[in-house]
C-alpha cells in the first residue's frame, strides 16, 4: 500500500506542482487545496486507471474523492477489489 | 415577489464579501475617444483629469483612427445601423461576407466566420466541432472565454503546465486512444504577455496526429514581421488548423471576433456554433471599420513597426530604472510587483502622476504574482512613454523597489 501512496504522490507532484517548495504528503488536499484543477483531474483519472487497470466511474470520481492521496488510494482500492 | 428582502440581502452580503476581500471592480469613466490622451473622471463625481493610457488593448492606435472613423460613418450610412436578424435568416449583407475572405486572406487560412466577439467565437467553437469521443489538451493560462467554451462541450478536456512541451507531449501521448485530439492555446498570454511556442507545438501535433488551436487576440495586426500573429513569428504560417481572434484589440477595438481555420472547420461552426446561430453578427457600422482597419494594414507595416519600436524603448527604460518586469518581447509588459495592495498602491499613484495603469492580483493572476500591467500603442508617441517613465521611477523610488530583485520585493512587503 505505501508502493501505491508513494506512486501516486509523485505522479501528482510531477503532474501538478509548479513551484519546487512546496511541501507535499499524503493528506496535502489536492483540489480543495487549489493544487489541482477540477479540470485537470481527468489526467490524474487516466493515470490511476492505466497504472491499476481499473475503470473509475465519473459518479465516482469526485473532488471529494480526489482531494488527498490518502482518499485516492482508498478509492483505488475499492476498485482493485 | 420573488424577489424578497431576504433574497435582496443574500445579494447585498455576497457584493459585501466581494468588497472586503478587496477585489471589488469599479469602472472608471473615460470622457473622450479611446487614445494615448485620455479624459477620465476618477473616482466618480470628480473633475476631469487629462491621463496616458498605459492599459488599452489598442495596440496599433486604430480606435479613434481619422480613416476608420471615417469608413465607420461611410458603413452607417450605406449598410444602416442594425441587422435585426441572425445570419442565417436575413442578418448576412455582402460586408459581412467581404470581411470574411478578407480575414481569411490576412491570416492564410482556408475559410473564416464572424462572431458577436471572440468570446462567443470560443464559447462555440469547440462544441460545434467535437463530440463526446475527443479530446481538449489546453495550456493551463488559456483565456477566460477558451475555459467557458470547453465547459460547454462533452468532449474530455485535459491541461498541460504552461508553455511546457514535454508534459504536452506525455498528454498527448496518454490521449492517444481517443477519436480527435485538439491541442488549446493563447498566441500571446495576456497577463505574462509570453508568446506560445508554436512551432514545436505543431511539430507535436504533427507527430501525434492532433489539430493545434490558437486564440490570438492579442497577435492579430501586429506580432510577426507582416502583423498577421503568432503563426507567421513562430514560421508555422498557413499550419494552423484553428484561429480565433477579435476585432476587439488591435483592429479598431469596437466589437467582434471570428473563427478562421479548416474550410470543414469554419462551415461546421456555421453549421452548429450557437452564438452563431441565435444572435446577431457584427453590426455594418463595425464590419466597416475593420474592412478599413484591415486595408491599413494590409498596404503598410508602419503601425506594427512602430508599436514594436515603442515596445522596445519602453521595456529598457523600465529595465534600466532597476523594475522587474516579466520577460518577453510583445507589447504587454508587465511590471512585477508581487504583493496585492502594493499593486493597487502604485496603480494609485500612478494615477496621481497622470499615468492610468492597473494593478492586478489574485484571483486574476496567480497568489504572488501581482503586477501592474502596462501595454504599449503604436499611438503612443515617444514623448508619451517618457512621462509614464518618469512617474513609474517617481512611484518606485516612493516605494524603494528600483533595482530590488522579486525576493528583496516581497521580503519588504511579503505576498
Amino acid at each position: 500500500m505505501e508502493e501505491m501512496k508513494d506512486a501516486i504522490l509523485e505522479y501528482v507532484i510531477e503532474e501538478y506542482v509548479e513551484d519546487e517548495d512546496e511541501v507535499m504528503t499524503y493528506d496535502t488536499p489536492l483540489i480543495s487545496g487549489g493544487i489541482v484543477d477540477s479540470f485537470s483531474m481527468v489526467s490524474l483519472k487516466r493515470f490511476l486507471e492505466a497504472k491499476y487497470k481499473i475503470s473509475i466511474p465519473d459518479e465516482k470520481a469526485s473532488p471529494e474523492a480526489f482531494d488527498t492521496v490518502n482518499k485516492i488510494v482508498e478509492l483505488v482500492k475499492e476498485f482493485i477489489g | 415577489m420573488g424577489y424578497s428582502d431576504k433574497v435582496r440581502k443574500m445579494y447585498q452580503e455576497q457584493i459585501k464579501g466581494i468588497q472586503d476581500a478587496g477585489i471589488f471592480k469599479q469602472e472608471r469613466l473615460i470622457h473622450s475617444s479611446q487614445a494615448a490622451d485620455i479624459e477620465v473622471e476618477y473616482p466618480a463625481g470628480s473633475s476631469l483629469k487629462k491621463v496616458i493610457n498605459m492599459c488599452a488593448n489598442n495596440y496599433l492606435g486604430l480606435s479613434s483612427h481619422p480613416e476608420v472613423v471615417k469608413a465607420a460613418h461611410e458603413g452607417l450610412d450605406s449598410r444602416g445601423y442594425g441587422m435585426s436578424s441572425v445570419r442565417f435568416i436575413c442578418g448576412t449583407q455582402d460586408i459581412h461576407n467581404d470581411l470574411e475572405k478578407k480575414v481569411t486572406e490576412f491570416l492564410g487560412t482556408e475559410d473564416t466566420i464572424l462572431f458577436p466577439s471572440c468570446m462567443d467565437a470560443n464559447a462555440g467553437v469547440f462544441e460545434a466541432i467535437l463530440t463526446d469521443e475527443d479530446v481538449m489538451i489546453s495550456d493551463r493560462l488559456v483565456h477566460a472565454s477558451i475555459i467557458d467554451g470547453i465547459r460547454l462541450c462533452s468532449a474530455m478536456h485535459d491541461t498541460f503546465k504552461h508553455s511546457n512541451m514535454k508534459h504536452l507531449e506525455k498528454k498527448l501521448i496518454l490521449h492517444a486512444d481517443k477519436r480527435l485530439k485538439v491541442v488549446i492555446t493563447d498566441g500571446v498570454f495576456s497577463m505574462d504577455g509570453d508568446t506560445a511556442k508554436l512551432y514545436e507545438m505543431v511539430e507535436l501535433c504533427d507527430k501525434y496526429d492532433a489539430m493545434i488551436f490558437v486564440d490570438d487576440s492579442h497577435s492579430t495586426g501586429f506580432i510577426g514581421k507582416t502583423g498577421r500573429g503568432t503563426h507567421e513569428h513562430c514560421g508555422v504560417f498557413g499550419k494552423i488548423d484553428i484561429i480565433t481572434t477579435t476585432f476587439g484589440k488591435a483592429l479598431g477595438g469596437a466589437s467582434g471576433g471570428c473563427v478562421s481555420g479548416r474550410k470543414e472547420l469554419v462551415e461546421m461552426c456555421r453549421q452548429k456554433a450557437r452564438p452563431y446561430l441565435f444572435s446577431n453578427t457584427m453590426a455594418p457600422v463595425i464590419v466597416a471599420g475593420v474592412l478599413k482597419v484591415l486595408d491599413i494594414l494590409s498596404g503598410s507595416t508602419e503601425r506594427r513597426d512602430k508599436l514594436e519600436a515603442n515596445t522596445e524603448y519602453w521595456r529598457k527604460g523600465l529595465t534600466e530604472a532597476g523594475f522587474v518586469l516579466q520577460p518577453g518581447d510583445t507589447p504587454i509588459v508587465p511590471v512585477m510587483l508581487f504583493n496585492a495592495k502594493l499593486s493597487q498602491d502604485f496603480s494609485k499613484d500612478l494615477y496621481d502622476e497622470g499615468i492610468y495603469a492597473i494593478g492586478f492580483f489574485f484571483p486574476v493572476v496567480p497568489n504572488g504574482k501581482a503586477r501592474i500591467r502596462t501595454q504599449i500603442s503604436a499611438g503612443h508617441e515617444i514623448h508619451h512613454l517618457d512621462k509614464a517613465l518618469e512617474a513609474f521611477i517617481k512611484v518606485g523610488k516612493k516605494y524603494d523597489i528600483l533595482g530590488k530583485t522579486k525576493q528583496e520585493i516581497i521580503e519588504k512587503y511579503g505576498l
